[in-house]
């Protein structure tokens, strides 16, 4: 969620019963926008807060001008003292996902596996998030647009979903270098508008109902949590420029989906 | 607007000169016969108001314009111009008309002025053929227009409105834009308008009628009728005024299909789309309204000040916030008001906020009630008749089976003994929850949890898809559906993650030891008075400071354990085989569980992890925050405590956290087939052939004994022959 309407935000995703305390969005408030100004980033999203057993990590991004362009992460134990986590390399990814378990919550804090090399606990935060992002970030259609030269902007004309199209998973899009467009049909892509379909649409998600769509607050408000990674809420006020997602959750993802569905 | 030009008027003074010298008595052949009159009178009467020339407009308009006369008179001309010329008896107005029904009774619409009472009854018989024939039409234009002047012309009351409209003198008319009831097809030219021949009613209004209803009829390709496409057309036209229509029609023609299916989306202007959320926003009102109702007055808010069962919503989700967890505060307000209307409505005793349970499509808001002493044990007969009869039912279908020759030998596998579900107020039924899925619907009570759902409940995994009459497909089979799912859920959920700081809990003194309870520990607690209440960083630090207070649930899925072969006084009466079969298996053993009030610090890990996490809710500022105490065992459970105040709470999807991967049940072994023995042995069944030749044999044979008997017959004749 944008750190500019964090509070607004936090309020609309509190659906999900996980939000942060008023000391927490107080510092947030003011930590946000200095980390914005220190590293100079166009925006500033709070991504969210992974449990932990001792500790949570709270996660924020920072984006660039390009809204596709990959993202800096960063994290903090306190919301107060934010530092980039290291970028990760494919090694990396893979024996992340091979060490199961939850998160201390102490950066320094190693795993032990047999097999592989020990990982930190805060590489396994930063690959956690990664792929969490990669996988579930979402954003409606309309949000952002494409200029012909190649940069994603920040679309100022949107003025949010419909009631009706905000019930459909095809009105929202993977926040993420698109992987599956290009596989698509001729005839599927001639119903698109480049300019404003260029990422993936979460109709296409595999498993297949990975998405709950709920309407809150007397339908004024739809969220969407997904069931693979338990703890991603997003939320969108139709008819209005509020949108945006969080996560609070353990950073495991929920591999007994299909049983559960 | 300027007066209108002569021609085109009809005398319509003198029109109704004429009605009111008809006869009542007269039918309507009396109409046709004055309309036929007019163009030969070649008085030129300028009407001295407006309105009556407007009414002229009306009477002699087409029956599509005739609502349209609300245009002024003075816009018949390009109108006129626009359009085929036809005859009209009315001169000047050259609108081709369907037929002479229609036109005739448009132009008897009385214009209701009290003058032209007397014409009323005269066209009164048309009016009711026209109303017969057009029940449709004039239902629309009865919605359109409102009576402005009640009178004893009621059935001309649709014609009445348009004085209404008259009256106000818009330079325009009011234009009726999108009535395709109003507007016939100017391409129908099949009649004259006025012939000059006495027409008969019948078949005219006939040919009307199945001309309108040719033109009505949808295309196939979507829900567009001509008649409508060409209002639409001519209401544009009309609107936008062009300067050639003719030439441009074409182009016009496909811009209204267009438009049609394409609405053109206006920019400036918001959609009134939001029907649902106004719906769900009455309903909250209505939770708000009722809140207010009952504060007027001093006596009532000496009432409220007594305790009532609501919980103080509000103060737990300050709390709660404190942490981090829970509701926005507004929703949280909404959902004290909503249990605010459960107290309301049920005798309840005791009100908690249990939680929020995620779903699919809907969630869930449970509330923990308990309800006051003798109150609730209606619903819970009602249920167990039920399953009575039930029983009586496979009794009676025993018996049948009986008469039957061919005895099916009765399997020896007998269910094993379902373990009775608890009772009310005790175990894990001790309260009764209701669930509602968002603040202002109507709270559903959920049913007692019995042993077998809550066994089957762990071992199954499944999202709640927020409709508690959904079904549950699992396997192992769920006896039940979402409803019983989600209280089975709760009950574990309650058992597990229940806490309280310790001492605010104890024993009641009365009972005697625990041996005597045959081990089951004690199982009620009351509050200790004399609870002072634990430092918060003490309760961060030690998980023993916080207890369960809510009881285990045994593996046999009750609290308290029974032995299901125990015989009830019912079942001695059975017959002695079934009492040798029990025997072999009475070495049951009793099940155990925690007792009551154990600390948290007992509780079993899961993969070396400790099953709580303890934080203090604010680091920053010690002295005055919250202990909150997290459940790592069912993920969205919280407690908090601070001071001599606690309270416990589940937002969540309502399932268990297993490190390891879920793993459904395995189906059950193959079931062992009947041992061949004497009595029963398996062979294959005959063959098609074999079957036929033992046949052929059998009719062989029986032909071969029945010539025998012919022989011996024969030969016994012969011998008494001889």
């Amino acid at each position: 969620m944008d750190a500019e309407s964090l509070l607004l935000s936090l309020e609309l995703a509190s659906g999900s019963g996980q939000g942060l305390s008023p000391d927490r969005r107080a510092s947030l408030l003011t930590s946000l926008t200095l980390v914005k100004r220190d590293y100079r980033y166009d925006r500033v999203l709070f991504w969210g807060r992974i449990l932990g057993l001792v500790a949570d990590y709270y996660i924020a991004q920072g984006l660039s001008a390009d809204q596709l362009a990959p993202r800096k992460t960063l994290y903090s134990l306190n919301c107060t003292e934010w530092s980039l986590l290291p970028p990760a390399t494919e090694e990396m990814v893979v024996q992340t996902s091979v060490v199961k378990g939850r998160f201390t919550g102490d950066p320094s804090h190693e795993y032990e596996h047999t097999e592989l090399q020990k990982v930190n606990d805060g590489e396994k935060v930063f690959e956690e998030e990664v792929v969490i992002d990669k996988a579930v970030a979402i954003i409606p259609r309309g949000a952002l647009f494409k200029t012909p030269f190649g940069p994603i902007h920040v679309n100022r004309t949107f003025e949010g979903l419909s009631l009706s199209e905000s019930k459909k998973l095809s009105s929202y899009f993977h926040f993420r270098e698109p992987i599956e467009l290009k596989n698509k049909t001729l005839l599927e892509k001639a119903d698109l508008d480049p300019s404003l379909d260029f990422m993936d649409s979460l109709e296409y998600d595999i498993p297949k109902g990975s998405w709950s769509i709920q309407m809150e607050r007397g339908n004024a408000l739809v969220v969407l949590r997904s069931l693979l990674w338990p703890g991603l809420t997003f939320y969108h006020a139709p008819h209005t420029k509020n949108y945006g997602y969080i996560y609070v959750g353990t950073g495991e993802k929920n591999i007994d989906l299909p049983f559960m569905l | 607007m300027g007066d209108p030009p002569p021609d085109p008027e009809p005398p319509y003074q003198q029109l109704s000169d004429r009605r009111r010298s008809q006869d009542h008595s007269q039918p309507q052949m009396v109409a046709p016969e004055e309309v036929e009159q007019i163009p030969f009178d070649d008085a030129q009467i300028v009407p001295p108001e407006r309105q009556d020339s407007q009414e002229i407009l009306a009477q002699t308009n087409l029956p599509g314009w005739s609502w349209g006369s609300s245009l002024s008179p003075h816009e018949n001309l390009p109108m006129s111009q626009a359009f085929q010329a036809e005859e009209l008896q009315m001169s000047g107005m050259q609108y081709p008309s369907m037929s002479t029904g229609y036109p005739l009774e448009f132009q008897t619409q009385p214009y209701m002025y009290e003058s032209r009472m007397q014409a009323t009854e005269g066209t009164a018989i048309l009016m009711q053929q026209l109303q017969e024939g057009q029940g449709s039409l004039f239902q629309q234009l009865e919605s359109t227009y409102q009576d402005p002047r009640p009178d004893f012309l009621g059935q001309f009351s649709m014609y009445q409105r348009e004085d209404q409209l008259f009256d106000e003198g818009a330079p325009h008319g009011p234009y009726v834009r999108d009535d395709p009831a109003l507007h016939f097809s100017p391409s129908e030219l099949g009649f004259p308008p006025f012939s000059t021949e006495v027409p008969e009613p019948g078949p005219r209004e006939l040919a009307v009628k199945n001309a309108k209803a040719y033109l009505l009829q949808t295309s196939i390709n979507c829900d567009l009728s001509l008649y409508e496409h060409l209002v639409n057309l001519l209401t544009k036209i009309l609107n936008q005024r062009p300067e050639d229509p003719l030439s441009i029609l074409e182009s016009l023609n496909r811009t209204t299909q267009r438009e049609w299916f394409q609405p053109k989306l206006d920019t400036l202007r918001d959609d009134p789309e939001m029907q649902p959320t106004y719906e769900m926003a009455e309903k909250q009102k209505a939770l708000f309204l009722r809140s207010g109702g009952g504060g007027e007055g001093e006596p009532e808010v000496e009432e409220e000040a007594t305790e009532t069962a609501v919980p103080n919503v509000m103060e737990t989700a300050f709390y709660f916030e404190q942490a981090g967890v829970g509701l926005s505060s507004d929703e949280s307000f909404r959902i004290f008001l909503a249990l605010k209307q459960l107290v309301e409505q049920q005798p309840i005793h005791t009100c908690r906020f249990w939680g929020k349970v995620l779903g699919l499509r809907r969630s869930y808001l449970v509330a923990e009630v308990e309800f006051r002493e003798g109150e609730e044990e209606e619903a819970e007969e009602t249920v167990e008749g039920s399953e009575v009869t039930e029983a009586h039912g496979e009794e009676e279908g025993d018996e049948d089976e009986e008469k039957v020759v061919d005895i099916v030998p009765k399997p020896t596998w007998k269910p094993p003994p379902v373990p009775p579900r608890e009772e009310s107020r005790s175990g894990a039924n001790k309260y009764l929850y209701f669930v509602c899925n968002e603040p202002g619907r109507p709270w559903t009570r959920l049913p007692h949890v019995t042993p077998a759902q809550i066994v089957a409940a762990r071992k199954i995994k499944k999202f709640f898809t927020g409709h508690l009459d959904a079904p549950v497909t699992s396997f192992p089979p769920f006896p039940g559906n979402e409803a019983s799912y989600l209280r089975a859920q709760i009950a574990r959920i309650s058992a597990a993650t229940h806490v309280s700081p310790l001492g605010f809990y104890q024993f009641a003194e009365e009972e005697g030891d625990e041996e005597d309870e045959g081990g089951a520990g004690r199982d009620s607690y009351e509050e200790n008075p004399d609870f002072e209440g634990i430092p918060v960083l003490e309760l961060v630090d030690s998980m023993a400071n916080w207890v369960h207070h809510v009881q285990h649930i045994l593996p046999q899925g009750r609290c308290s354990w029974v032995n299901p072969l125990q015989k009830s006084e019912e079942e001695e009466e059975l017959g002695e085989e079934e009492e040798k079969a029990d025997e072999v298996l009475e070495e049951v053993e009793q099940e155990v569980g925690p007792p009551l009030l154990t600390p948290l610090s007992e509780d079993a890990e899961i993969m070396h992890l400790s099953p709580w996490t303890a934080r203090l809710s604010c680091s920053l500022s010690p002295q005055y925050s919250v202990a909150v105490v997290r459940s790592n065992l069912w993920p969205g459970a919280y407690a908090y405590a601070r001071g001599k105040k606690f309270e416990n709470i589940y937002i969540g999807w309502g399932h268990k956290y297993s490190p390891e991967n879920f793993n459904p049940a395995l189906p059950a072994p193959i079931q062992h087939e009947y041992p061949s023995g004497p009595e029963i042995m398996e062979m294959s069944d005959p063959t098609v052939e074999e079957e036929q030749a033992l046949k052929t044999a059998q009719e062989q044979a029986l032909a071969a004994a029945e010539e025998e008997e012919e022989d011996e017959e024969e030969d016994e004749d012969e011998d008494l022959d001889d």
